[in-house]
């Protein structure tokens, strides 16, 4: 397995769980950020570059792209690129190497793909095509990576490719610029636009990205919680009014939140607030998928969390992963270990 | 503007700049025992899916996914009863040729700078049928702040294809289209009750593959309600609208008062639902039947229009 991030962990705990998977490697820019038991850590650099070597060594079958970067506000436009598309082509260079042994590759892209404008149809289906050139740096990495995936799963017949496409996510444990928003004391917004949004739940996230690699769905799947809503309706779960941004030169409106680090609200996201997306789900539910959350419910039970999380603080201890108390429970022989 | 990204890393896939499209890649067709494609690449499971548990779906307002409110679009009608009733005094004939179950694709000839016949239509079907109406328009709407939002809770939806599918089709609405588009609206006061080019006959099409009828209704009136002058073209191009009209409302009321529609009275005919034989979820339609059929449509509309104003004593009180 190949994992980094705040994603690829969750997915690394939800394999841990199950015995038939003999071993899970880690590879991440980053040290990992939630607990892990017996998932093997090695640390790259931003373009994976060493991906090649950890897959002929460790003979892995399956590969898990969580990586790619879909918020851009964690970085500036040139690392943004760096990770999203030369560490995916690295990635799929290993894996199309000619004595590759991997056989699955799941890969975590984002609605981000499909645009945000008023031409828009209501609902995206996962073959159609987007209305506008993109115009952020982000979508136009996303656009390249799927591209080369395509080409890859094109050139690779025997390789059951699974393409993730989600909605916003929202879960307490995940900090977008979404999430930063809703734990405002206003939400922002865009005066006169009252768009419908969806979003779908880190649960589900987690759990569709285990569903396709499991059941060995090869496609491009949209996956999001069923129905939209209205970003009003959105504040109203979560509790909070709204602050409107100005309609006319809102990006400029937008920077002063930026400015005073309360939350950085990035171009696609202002496309978000005005025009909204919705992406029909059916395809992966026709797969057999279910989800836990529905859109409207994932924003209820991120309010509940984070209204807990206000009065308590962390309910969770903070985890801080540290290389040589890895080391020591993974090959210590003093752990004992079950089985 | 035009996307472009590092000149060095536009790679293979480059979508940047291939064609028209700046497509989300399309993958080869799933292949997969656990599924079967089926219309457009979609999926059908083929053992049964054991019956899941509702999930909670905490929703607080009546927004559907059209971002059409019902609670919203009773006010507009009760706001908008007396000027229907008492302003243009709207009168149909054949009303009940309008399915009162199942999708059906209603047109009609579109009229006056801001069109009046939209929402004589909407009101008109509702109240009488109980039916809701999803009007589709002119996505520029949308990009206008408080209108496009409005618009849209008042059962405005964007007009793309799949949008009326959808509506059509899996929902089983009624839609209303005006097939001229925003040339129907852009005529000036001289070229009243001429129909425009039905467009490609996208229309017809989209009834085809949602197996629906289309419901032609014949609108009077509309076109005296807000009549175009003239129009200014450096303007509307300067603004990017499709026309940016003088309309004689303007020149009587005073530019303020443009807003104001005269009274003139509306006369609305149902015409028979036309139907076609083919079968629905096709790829793709014979472009040569469509436009036959769109013709046909408009031939009959156009004499409908004609045989209406013959019997019209006048343009106010009908």
């Amino acid at each position: 397995m190949g994992i980094g991030t705040f994603w690829g962990g969750r997915v690394a705990q939800a394999l841990e769980r199950d015995p038939d998977v003999e071993m899970i490697v880690g590879l991440g820019v980053e040290e990992p950020t939630v607990a892990l038991e017996r998932t093997e850590y090695v640390r790259a650099d931003q373009s994976y570059s060493i991906l090649a070597r950890i897959v002929r060594a460790t003979q892995v079958d399956t590969v898990v792209h969580t990586f790619l970067v879909v918020d851009s506000t964690r970085m500036t436009g040139r690392q943004l690129h760096e990770i999203n598309v030369i560490g995916t082509m690295n990635l799929l260079a290993a894996a199309s190497a000619a004595d590759s042994p991997v056989r699955t590759l799941v890969v975590k892209s984002s609605g981000l793909v499909y645009g945000s404008t008023y031409r828009d149809p209501v609902w995206w289906r996962e073959e159609m095509k987007r209305t506008q050139p993109p115009k952020t740096r982000v979508e136009r990495s996303l656009l390249e990576v799927e591209g080369y995936l395509r080409d890859f799963a094109d050139d690779n017949p025997h390789v059951c490719v699974s393409l993730l496409r989600f909605a916003n996510v929202l879960g307490t444990d995940i900090e977008t610029p979404i999430t930063t928003a809703l734990q405002l004391p206003l939400a922002p917004s865009v005066l006169g636009f009252d768009p419908l949004v969806q979003f779908v739940h880190e649960d589900d996230v987690v759990r569709s990205i285990e569903w396709v690699m499991r059941n060995q769905i090869p496609g491009v799947f949209n996956v999001a919680g069923d129905g939209k809503l209205p970003w009003s309706e959105v504040a109203a779960i979560a509790g909070k009014r709204q602050f409107p941004l100005s309609p006319i030169l809102t990006g400029l409106a937008a920077a002063p939140l930026g400015m005073l680090r309360l939350v950085d609200l990035p171009p696609e996201l202002l496309d978000l607030l005005r025009y909204g997306r919705g992406i029909d789900n059916r395809r992966l539910k026709a797969t057999g998928f279910t989800y836990t959350y529905t859109s409207a419910g994932a924003v209820e039970s991120f309010a509940e969390a984070s209204r807990l999380r206000r009065t308590v603080g962390e309910t969770r201890p903070a985890y801080r992963w540290e290389r040589d108390v890895e080391n020591f429970f993974s090959h210590s022989p003093a752990v004992v270990r079950e089985s | 503007m035009r996307a472009q990204g590092p000149p060095e890393d536009r790679g293979p896939a480059g979508f940047v700049e291939r064609g028209r499209g700046y497509d989300p890649p399309v993958m080869p067709a799933p292949r997969n025992e656990m599924t079967a494609p089926v219309r457009g690449g979609e999926l059908v499971p083929l053992r049964p899916r054991a019956a899941a548990e509702p999930i909670a779906d905490p929703r607080r307002s009546d927004v559907d996914e059209w971002g059409r409110s019902e609670r919203l679009r009773a006010l507009a009608r009760a706001l908008y009863g007396p000027v229907y009733r008492n302003w243009f005094r709207a009168e149909w004939e054949g009303l009940e040729k309008i399915p009162t179950e199942g999708g059906a694709l209603i047109i009609a000839n579109h009229a006056a700078a801001l069109p009046s016949d939209a929402p004589v239509i909407m009101h008109g079907i509702e109240e009488e049928l109980g039916r809701p109406v999803y009007g589709l328009a002119e996505h520029l709407f949308k990009a206008v702040p408080l209108v496009g939002t409005l618009w849209s809770r008042g059962g405005g939806v964007a007009a793309h294809p799949e949008n009326a599918y959808r509506l059509l089709r899996e929902q089983q609405q009624l839609v209303l289209v005006f097939p001229e588009g925003a040339k129907g609206p852009g005529k000036t006061y001289g070229e009243r009750y001429r129909l425009r080019r039905f467009g490609r006959g996208g229309f017809v099409e989209i009834a085809m593959r949602a197996g629906v009828p289309i419901v032609p209704i014949a609108v009077i009136g509309a076109e005296e309600s807000m009549p175009i002058a003239m129009k200014l073209p450096a303007i509307s191009k300067l603004l990017r609208l499709p026309y940016f009209p003088i309309t004689y409302n303007q020149l009587v009321f005073g530019p303020l008062g443009g807003l104001i529609y005269f009274p003139a009275k509306f006369r609305l005919r149902v015409l028979d639902p036309v139907r076609f034989d083919v079968p629905p979820d096709q790829e793709r339609y014979s472009k040569s039947r469509i436009m036959d059929e769109a013709e046909a449509i408009r031939v009959q509309l156009q004499d409908t229009l004609h045989d209406m104003l013959r019997k019209r004593r006048s343009v106010w009180f009908g």
